[in-house]
């Protein structure tokens, strides 16, 4: 039933959103492959955010279509979509009555896995995500926001899901934290291989994560490029970019560089 | 002034008004927990009910106490037995605070995090009993701890249409231009009104996430 051709995890058809009268997001066309770090890039009120939210239904196109893997959006389980991608957002979001453990382990737990498993998967993770074993007891609020945001994303991968959604996850960070975090999301997902769709407006980071670059502004998809093609590419909007973000980003486009 | 001789003598009537009241708002307050807080919970999540709702139950809260127990009397049901009329009037007059505690309570919860838990692929229930109602719990409580106190003010006048309580006394000594009767209804009204407060107090620390 499948094509021969590798189908997208995620694809946009003629996708638009408007909401009382303002659209947006408009006409958007976007197929996200197998593994991919496909970054967002645009500035605030671009569309991103809103992009991001089509995909675990959050919101629902007013036109076209979101399918991931294959199922269009509007016709499956959104509990059930959800529950297979991982969402990490710039606040965090960690529930504040539970220990860190719980935090990571409540998708696992809903979703009915043994408690052993479950504590042995949390232990892993916090492994992944560079905490101590002894941060599983602690409350969000005893942590730093660096550590918070790895909590977050170590929840965000409980389940193992193979989509993952970060919305500006490391925006709130301090220059250094985010640097730590972006480097060690990077050799992750080296390992992983997640499809990942990433919310900036930093370019630096999108250099540095991503393997394509969709640059948004308003509410429309300008262009989609490889992250050297960016650095290059003259469209005017891009080049915008590489402007105002000026010199030292080739170091970033070449990765691990820090 | 020997009020606490009197009461002393009186200790077995002084008990039984003392239960009766008791009763009276201890009934009335579940009833308003168990209509107050799903009510909070509907109106926090579709906000187009919340003003008619929160208006409702403030007009309620305007009618002086006295005048509601009057104008519940002809109702058909209600006005046969006096502790029914009262529980219903009582009832009224601690929804207000139980609603809309519940309602700041499930809309202070941070939109961050109900936004991680429904990305996360919880169902509204999980969301509703595993992330709101824990995080506005003591918002919740403290709303009904204001409604008991209230309540156990307000149930003295419920004495006026015969529904017993400490209000008896009371009113048997305005009647009886005694203050010492008055008191013996008074002081052990005040103490239930303390107690409750300091109880449900507990119950709210002890329920409280960290």
């Amino acid at each position: 039933m499948q094509p021969t051709v590798a189908s997208p995890v995620i694809e946009f058809r003629d996708v638009s959103y408007r909401v009382t009268g303002t659209e947006v997001l408009s006409g958007l066309n976007l197929r996200i492959e197998r593994g991919e770090t496909l970054v967002l890039l645009g500035r605030s009120g671009s569309g991103k955010t809103t992009t991001v939210k089509l995909v675990n239904c959050l919101l629902s196109p007013t036109a076209g279509e979101v399918r991931v893997k294959g199922v269009p959006n509007a016709v499956g389980d959104v509990i059930r979509l959800r529950r297979g991608i991982g969402y990490v957002i710039q606040d965090v979001g960690l529930f504040p009555h539970f220990t860190v453990e719980r935090n990571m382990g409540l998708v696992p737990r809903i979703e009915g896995w043994p408690a052993d498993r479950i504590r042995a998967r949390v232990e892993e993770l916090l492994q992944v995500v560079g905490l101590a074993r002894d941060m599983a007891l602690r409350y969000p609020h005893q942590l730093s926001g660096g550590q918070r945001q790895r909590v977050g994303v170590a929840r965000a991968l409980a389940a193992d899901p193979e989509i993952l959604l970060m919305d500006e996850p490391f925006g709130a960070l301090d220059p250094l934290t985010r640097d730590e975090l972006q480097r060690e999301f990077f050799l992750l997902q080296q390992r992983l291989h997640k499809t990942v769709v990433f919310v900036t407006h930093d370019l630096p980071e999108a250099l540095r994560l991503g393997s394509r670059i969709a640059l948004m502004e308003a509410g429309k998809l300008v262009t989609v490029l490889s992250p050297q093609e960016f650095l290059r590419s003259s469209d005017p909007w891009a080049s915008a970019y590489v402007r105002a973000f000026g010199d030292g980003l080739e170091s970033a486009a070449n990765r691990g560089a820090s | 002034m020997n009020v606490f001789r009197f009461i002393l003598e009186n200790r077995g009537q002084v008990l039984d008004l003392t239960l009766e009241h008791l009763w009276l708002v201890g009934l009335s307050t579940l009833f308003a927990t168990l209509i107050g807080v799903p009510l909070g919970i509907v109106i926090a999540h579709r906000r187009r009910l919340n003003k008619p709702v929160l208006a409702g139950a403030n007009i309620i809260q305007t009618i002086p106490s006295l005048a509601l127990f009057g104008f519940l009397l002809p109702v058909p049901w209600l006005g046969e037995r006096a502790d029914r009329l009262a529980i219903v009037a009582l009832t009224l007059y601690a929804l207000l605070p139980i609603i809309r505690n519940t309602y700041t309570g499930i809309r202070g919860v941070d939109p961050a995090v109900v936004e991680a838990a429904r990305g996360m692929g919880l169902t509204e229930s999980q969301l509703l009993l595993q992330v709101e109602l824990p995080l506005s719990v003591s918002v919740i409580l403290s709303g009904v701890r204001v409604a008991v106190v209230i309540s156990v003010g307000l149930a003295t006048i419920a004495a006026a249409i015969g529904a017993g309580g400490l209000g008896e006394f009371i009113f048997r000594g305005l009647a009886m231009v005694d203050d010492r009767v008055i008191l013996a209804g008074a002081i052990p009204a005040a103490i239930l009104a303390l107690a409750a407060d300091v109880g449900v107090g507990w119950i709210e620390r002890s329920l409280q996430p960290r």
